[in-house]
């Protein structure tokens, strides 16, 4: 596929990454020499330098036969305005766009055909804010993906002693849980992926990612760890952009406190929150936070756009007590760091969040969701089966028939409203959304073509 | 710094290499000349070692770093040079001694175009060829054609490819580099067909026409005649040869703009092309006019006949020659190793210090002179209407000073060896620059000068076709350090 990628900041560069190790033909467009410089050394990608919203910058770019055009320069206007010259002039079939503010965000009525012609819009604060409050419902977990509407839920757990199903074999799951519905779809042992099977043995410390419907989750959870008490009081340390909607988003259910150092900030933060109890101070003060009572705080989160600071500042706060500790990590070196290490409990990486959302556009086949795992290692997916079965590899076959690569696993089926976990003799059918877990991404290509609508497929 | 995968693409690069012995030798079993068995021993001794060479680390993959891209094109480029020699050494005729086997193969690699043989029309067919072929390889770079046919190589491609390809500004013509390097072979392979087609029609025989046409588009200068185009007589021959000699001294990314776009656009605005022609322009103009008012030649249409083929082969450094250029009157001979010094574009096949830097440095100056009048005046150095980074700029100033330290330091050192000064300077000239033919003692051919000489020489020939910052950096003891 050919895309252009507008701006090569912190989005524009992992997206990039992403890509091109799939593959694509890459073009980034970004004003600055330097960084355009560094992407081309470790990519086999094009740059262009120039400015992202100008027709002859574009046309350099060769936007003319471009397949789609991804605009996260720093500013929502350039993106804006980058899609509707790219769409006008070059008739680029998909544009997307990353806008942040909600001032354009809450008029959708502005992005459609006629008027700024965007296929997609992104705003990473807004992904990320979801995130962050899926894990804040289910504590305990490492990562909490919806599938179909949110009807299903990928789930990645760290197993512990002390849950009933630890040291057992996994088919012993419906014994324990009568009624309930859960699939397995991958297991990561010290890093190394674990295709699920009946017999697999589930130890202490495993990465388990099982697929459940949306109210099952809880029960699923307690069965591989004991479970933490429900949060109550959340502290947030950075009130830029995702600190105030992350805050907007939970302070009618928790009690919610944000850190912000910048007085001026702090004083906007509180003009615009109502609950929420706005702190004027440094996030890693330990007086501050014994004084704020952090050590019987639930959920403590670094969200300040400093990766050392909110390393630093979750580690402090699980030392004074805090129950869980999370931070925002751009840079990919540091979320491995610090998702190995026992002080910070997870660490949330903003371009993971997002790429998902660009990688639905990529595949081919009819691919509506698409989730990376483990720093673009893994991915979740989510297509859709169509044709009948003399068109189509999945159509019309049960799920243990259905030629699927190797380290690939089918976890649930979603049909109209109904979600059905897979058994091996569970047959698809049409329009069904088939939700499967990939450990090598690199087999990425192989699933795209079962979801492929083939004309001589006999 | 580890050496395993370097050693491992090095390996794989000999072994592509070795096959490049295999049209000869189907060449030498068709017509039956005897020199088969050459090919056959050179196949497998290349083979051989490449394959033990990466065998032992075929399975170590790690991207290349930048520096990992600059040893393994120079250690390439001199293995390539090394083991190029053994048909000339393994063959009953010309059955060269080591040194001139090896300036031989490296003249041919670097299309260069110098030659220690003589009686080149006695040599056997599959030999004339061989020569010929080297040119071919070595014109568009051997390294971009296995970036464009090993997709192993990945990123690491762009390393290899920005160590290679000459010129101050390196861009992809397309997001992947193995799609860049194809479009590039595609071009020139292209273009070799159609020169070779042309000369056949214009009453080569076929054989001659297509390693003829290798020698045009790689800008080399062996010819399959000791009289080089002279042979011919032919102002239709030469005529064709400056056409595609000109192309061949352009930039591969203009022509591929050309081909893509289906206008000639390109070609007219681009600054370093206009600059190019005029200079060629030019400096046709002013030998024309010196070959007529010296009454070198008996008609004024002979004189513009030579003077046009001899300037384009010299400033493009391809080195076909006509006529006794070393003869011509007054300046004439050094003027011809001034252009070539100065080169055809960058991107192109052709050698020296190349059009886009000698335009740059003159800017420069120009700029500086005007600085002098107008103390406050803020003036960017400009390339069509586009302003040249500082970092560019100082890229140029470095590559000049590098080029002009090497040339004297080679001048000296062959010299040394009892080499007189004219010839010194123009077989320095001449090996730096691709060029071929020299002056003086060299004027016919190098094989009269000291052996010394001759390594010096092919020193010269390797630095000045990978743009002396590829060997260099070799030398510099923090390059080594891990």
């Amino acid at each position: 596929m050919k895309i252009i990628i507008l701006g090569a900041g912190q989005v524009g560069g992992s997206v990039a990454q992403n890509l091109a190790s799939e593959a694509n033909d890459i073009t980034v467009v970004d004003g600055n020499y330097r960084i355009l410089q560094e992407l081309q050394d470790r990519l086999d990608l094009r740059t262009v330098v120039g400015n992202a919203t100008y027709p002859a910058v574009l046309m350099e770019a060769g936007a003319d036969d471009a397949d789609m055009i991804i605009a996260v320069t720093s500013s929502d206007e350039a993106n804006m305005v980058a899609c509707q010259v790219a769409d006008t002039l070059f008739h680029t079939p998909t544009k997307i766009a990353r806008v942040r503010a909600v001032e354009y965000l809450s008029y959708p009525q502005l992005f459609s055909a006629e008027s700024l012609p965007i296929d997609v819009l992104i705003s990473p604060e807004q992904l990320v804010t979801q995130y962050i409050k899926r894990l804040i419902e289910h504590p305990g977990a490492l990562q909490v993906l919806d599938f179909a509407g949110g009807k299903v839920r990928l789930v990645g757990v760290r197993a512990y002693f002390g849950g009933p199903l630890v040291g057992h074999e996994l088919r012993t799951l419906r014994d324990h849980m009568p009624g309930i519905h859960a699939r397995v779809a991958a297991i990561f042992r010290r890093g190394k992926p674990i295709i699920p099977e009946g017999d697999t043995l589930i130890e202490a410390g495993d990465e388990v990612f099982f697929i459940a419907a949306r109210k099952n989750i809880r029960a699923v959870m307690s069965e591989l760890r004991r479970l933490d008490k429900p949060v109550k009081r959340i502290m947030l340390a950075g009130g830029g952009n995702i600190g105030k909607r992350l805050a907007q988003a939970l302070e009618t259910k928790y009690q919610v406190k944000i850190i912000e150092h910048n007085t001026a900030r702090a004083r906007q933060v509180s003009e615009e929150l109502n609950k929420t109890i706005v702190l004027l101070g440094d996030a890693a003060d330990e007086e501050l936070l014994l004084e704020e009572n952090i050590e019987n705080t639930d959920v403590f989160c670094g969200l300040t756009n400093d990766d050392e600071a909110n390393i630093l500042s979750a580690m402090l706060a699980k030392r004074l007590g805090a129950r869980m500790v999370m931070s925002l990590i751009n840079r990919p070196a540091y979320v491995d760091l610090v998702q190995g290490s026992e002080d910070i409990d997870i660490a949330v990486s903003p371009q993971q969040a997002t790429i998902g959302s660009l990688l639905a556009h990529i595949r081919r086949g009819d691919v509506v969701n698409v989730h990376s795992l483990r720093r673009g290692a893994a991915e979740a997916i989510e297509a859709i089966a169509h044709g009948d079965s003399a068109s189509s590899k999945v159509v019309g076959r049960a799920v243990q028939d259905v030629p699927l690569p190797p380290g690939t696993t089918i976890g649930a089926i979603v049909r109209g409203d109904d979600v059905l976990m897979a058994h091996h003799d569970t047959v698809v059918e049409a329009e069904d959304h088939v939700i499967l877990f990939l450990v090598d991404k690199r087999r990425i290509g192989d699933v795209e073509r079962l979801f492929q609508v083939g004309v001589t497929f006999l | 710094m580890r050496f395993e995968p370097v050693q491992r693409i090095l390996g794989v690069l000999l072994m592509v290499f070795s096959t490049t012995m295999l049209p000869p030798l189907l060449i030498s079993l068709s017509i039956g000349d005897g020199t088969e068995e050459p090919f056959i021993i050179a196949f497998a001794i290349i083979f051989g070692s490449g394959a033990l060479l990466w065998f032992p680390v075929r399975r170590i993959h790690r991207e290349l770093r930048t520096r990992d891209g600059f040893l393994i094109t120079a250690m390439f480029w001199v293995v390539l040079g090394l083991s190029g020699a053994l048909p000339f050494m393994l063959a009953r005729n010309p059955h060269m001694p080591f040194v001139d086997a090896v300036f031989e193969s490296i003249s041919g690699l670097t299309t260069t175009g110098a030659t220690v043989l003589t009686g080149i029309d006695s040599l056997p067919k599959s030999i004339l060829y061989y020569r010929q072929q080297l040119h071919f390889f070595g014109g568009m770079g051997i390294i971009v054609l296995a970036v464009a046919i090993l997709p192993m190589l990945g990123v690491g491609g762009m390393q290899l490819y920005r160590a290679e390809t000459p010129g101050p500004i390196k861009d992809k013509l397309t997001p992947r580099i193995t799609e860049t390097a194809k479009a590039l072979w595609y071009i020139y392979l292209g273009l070799n067909v159609a020169c070779a087609l042309a000369y056949w029609g214009a009453g080569m025989s076929l054989f001659d026409a297509i390693g003829s046409a290798f020698a045009t588009l790689s800008t080399g200068g062996f010819s399959v005649h000791d009289a080089s185009f002279g042979y011919y007589h032919s102002p239709l021959i030469n005529m064709i040869g400056v056409v595609f000699m000109v192309l061949a001294g352009t930039n591969f990314a203009l022509h591929f703009m050309v081909w893509r776009g289906r206008s000639l656009r390109p070609y007219l605005k681009d600054p370093e092309f206009r600059f190019y022609i005029g200079v060629l322009v030019a400096a046709a103009g002013l030998t024309t006019a010196v070959l007529i008012v010296t009454n070198f030649y008996a008609g004024a249409t002979d004189a513009l006949d030579q003077a046009i083929f001899q300037v384009v082969s010299f400033a493009t450094n391809t080195g076909l020659t006509t006529t006794n250029y070393y003869a011509w009157p007054r300046f004439l001979p050094v003027l011809l190793f001034f252009l070539s010094i100065m080169g055809g574009c960058a991107g192109s096949t052709a050698g020296g210090i190349k059009m886009i830097r000698i335009l740059l440095l003159g800017k420069q100056g120009w700029r500086e002179g005007l600085k002098l009048i107008h103390p406050q005046a803020q003036i960017p150095v400009k390339l069509g209407r586009k302003p040249v980074g500082d970092t560019v700029m100082d890229a140029v100033w470095g590559f000049f000073a590098a080029y002009v330290a090497t040339f004297v330091i080679i001048m000296m050192l062959v010299m040394a060896t009892g080499v007189d000064q004219v010839t010194a300077f123009s077989t320095v000239a001449s090996c730096m620059d691709g060029l071929g033919p020299g002056l003086g003692d060299a004027a016919i051919n190098y094989g009269h000068l000291p052996t010394l000489a001759k390594w010096f020489l092919s020193l010269a020939m390797l630095m000045g076709r990978l743009e002396i910052f590829t060997f260099l950096v070799l030398f510099s003891p923090t390059f080594w350090r891990r």
